[in-house]
């Protein structure tokens, strides 16, 4: 089981590998990733020697190229791929169909894996890739339960990845089009959900409000933890009952962490876990690193005796948006 | 130009579903699309009941097409889909690639959903290659990028081989999740929703703290919180689309739909105002109204 670590830099790339993640994806500083935020991501050349640094200390490298092609500029995306071939990348995450295509024909030999935001839910979609672009992993979306993830480890024979920790979408990835609702840019459209230029932090008379292209999404007071503003997670109220309390309609600001589950995961044969904060820094790539190499470790060691040690729940949940971690839909309770 | 009727959205009960489609039958659409998109649990009809229908339907001058479900997460939720797919008869609305699928293995066409991300010329083109027919735009796609793709010299040889359908009027469907947003404003899990998404025919409206419309809760399913609505942009769209498609309402479906197609033969900018939303259209974020574009394409 592969520990898959986001490195949005070059001193993230090198936090995960100091603290033994198996391998790190990366994306390219253009549109062509779901991450596409100001002075995130590298350039052609860096990613020459991330890719270099990291086969030096036996970590494997994964580029990202998870948005869908613009039709104007369709060529950024196949010249992202094929400056991944060129940079001696291990993989390629891969979301459009065309680039898919682009990719399996161009280059037959190079290892494709789907992307989440590809939205590949069922075992009729995941044989699918399979068979058409000869895809080697599925991510799986994180609308999944436990059991409905048992169900396709046992019906596909495509490897799966599955995120382990870190921010947590709660629509089936690549399918919504909530932030493009509010500002007009969406992961798919612009690779960036809610993207930051849009938002506005506001203090007035010790409420902090915070804002998406003007609407408010939530109003926090002086002891609570101020999530970013995502529609996904603020707090609104039902129309149909006007006056009653604001609440978190969709989810509250809170981070994915499946740790507990690391025994059944192993169990199902999953080949990577996927830490997912490219945005975030270089000190939070290490901590969760460190924490998921020492759970892996000792799950591996003895997954029947296998239990969350305080420590890491401490490190993840210190990290975790709105400092409280899910199961999310893996518990079929959070539904 | 031709109208159809998008898959009823919402849970509405079986005599509400007959009483829509026995008007829909007289109505002057062109297209009707049958099925449950959104969530495996409303079984008010079943696929048996959506091929009654749609024989009805196909008898009064209708062409209909079988729309099938959205977010397919379970074994289950596959032997439905291939029991659409089997049908023998009527063509498949695919809204995940996992009908495509199974659709191409079958050697069957089929019209590629809104859902289906298809955001190129390149992919529209393979989605042919599969047996595409029709294409639904995606929802948040503008009028200058489907110009973009259609236009393009990709598809010059094949521009012919299928046609076009835009979401024109109704509440966006915007995302989809595991939880079930109607059940969770209940406080109750999708476990035990008791089906409480039928109380609400036109979802549930969520505002912001400031009394802002902003979404649309149904099921699993998130809506806009406006109407997104095209009358007045009908002119503009000729040359590329081929199909306007109106999501049912609970009220009013018919009305709008007389509305829209006047406008093909008369056409007089409609005073639209908010709730009503045009901007993923026009390039902007999806809830703005664009009222100066009106009718000046």
């Amino acid at each position: 089981m592969e520990l898959l670590c986001p490195a949005g830099n070059i001193p993230a790339l090198k936090a995960a590998i100091e603290n033994s993640a198996d391998a790190v994806y990366l994306g390219l500083r253009n549109e062509t990733n779901a991450r596409h935020f100001a002075g995130l991501n590298l350039d052609a050349l860096k990613l020459k020697e991330a890719a270099h640094y990291a086969h030096q200390h036996r970590c494997k490298v994964h580029l990202a190229i998870n948005t869908f092609a613009h039709p104007d500029t369709w060529q950024h995306w196949t010249s992202a791929v094929d400056e991944a071939i060129t940079c001696g990348v291990d993989a390629l995450i891969i979301a459009d169909l065309s680039i898919l295509q682009y990719a399996a024909e161009r280059y037959p030999q190079a290892e494709l894996h789907l992307s989440v935001q590809a939205s590949a839910t069922n075992a009729a979609a995941i044989d699918f890739y399979a068979q058409q672009f000869n895809v080697q992993r599925v991510v799986l979306p994180r609308v999944l339960s436990i059991a409905q993830v048992k169900n396709l480890a046992r019906s596909c024979t495509t490897p799966l990845e599955v995120f382990a920790f870190g921010s947590l979408c709660i629509m089936a990835e690549g399918r919504c089009y909530l932030s493009s609702y509010l500002t007009g840019q969406s992961p798919n459209t612009f690779g960036a959900c809610s993207p930051a230029e849009f938002v506005r932090w506001e203090d007035r008379n010790g409420v902090l409000e915070s804002r998406l292209n003007n609407v408010l999404i939530d109003r926090f007071g002086t002891n609570e933890t101020a999530g970013y503003p995502t529609l996904c997670k603020g707090r609104f109220t039902l129309a149909d009952e006007p006056g009653s309390t604001p609440y978190h309609a969709l989810e509250e600001p809170t981070s994915l962490n499946t740790m507990e589950l690391l025994p059944e995961l192993l169990a199902l044969g999953i080949r990577s876990l996927k830490i997912e904060g490219r945005q975030r820094s270089a000190a939070y790539v290490a901590q969760v690193t460190r924490a998921w190499r020492q759970a892996i470790d000792c799950c591996r060691a003895d997954p029947e005796k296998f239990l969350v040690k305080n420590e890491w729940q401490a490190a993840l949940t210190q990290l975790a948006e709105g400092s409280q971690t899910t199961l999310g839909a893996y518990e079929r309770e959070w539904r | 130009m031709k109208f159809s009727l998008g898959p009823i959205l919402y849970f509405w009960d079986k005599n509400s579903v007959l009483d829509f489609y026995r008007t829909a039958a007289e109505s002057s659409v062109d297209i009707i699309y049958l099925g449950e998109t959104v969530c495996p649990k409303r079984r008010e009809l079943r696929l048996e009941d959506y091929i009654d229908l749609a024989h009805q339907l196909r008898e009064a001058g209708k062409e209909v097409v079988l729309s099938s479900m959205t977010l397919l997460e379970s074994p289950a939720d596959l032997r439905e889909l291939n029991r659409y797919c089997d049908n023998g008869d009527f063509l498949i609305e695919a809204n995940d690639i996992g009908a495509v699928g199974l659709l191409n293995e079958r050697g069957l066409p089929f019209v590629a959903g809104n859902t289906l991300n298809c955001y190129n010329q390149h992919s529209l083109r393979y989605l042919m290659k599969m047996g595409m027919q029709r294409w639904v735009v995606p929802v948040e796609l503008p009028l200058r990028w489907i110009n973009s793709m259609l236009e393009s010299s990709e598809i010059n040889d094949v521009r012919e081989c299928f046609t076009t359908e835009l979401f024109a009027f109704g509440h966006l469907p915007l995302a989809w999740s595991a939880r079930c947003f109607s059940a969770r404003a209940e406080g109750k899990s999708k476990d035990q929703c008791d089906l409480c998404c039928k109380k609400y025919p036109t979802g549930r409206a969520v505002t912001s703290q400031e009394g802002e419309t902003l979404f649309t809760l149904n099921g699993i399913q998130t809506q806009s919180g406006y109407r997104h609505n095209l009358i007045n942009d009908l002119q503009g769209l000729q040359h590329i689309v081929d199909i306007i498609r109106l999501s049912p309402q609970e009220n009013d479906t018919f009305l709008w739909l007389e509305r829209f197609q006047q406008q093909l033969h008369n056409p007089t900018p409609f005073p639209l105002q908010k709730p009503d939303c045009n901007g993923f259209w026009h390039d902007q974020a999806g809830k703005e109204l664009i009222i100066a574009s009106t009718g000046s394409h």
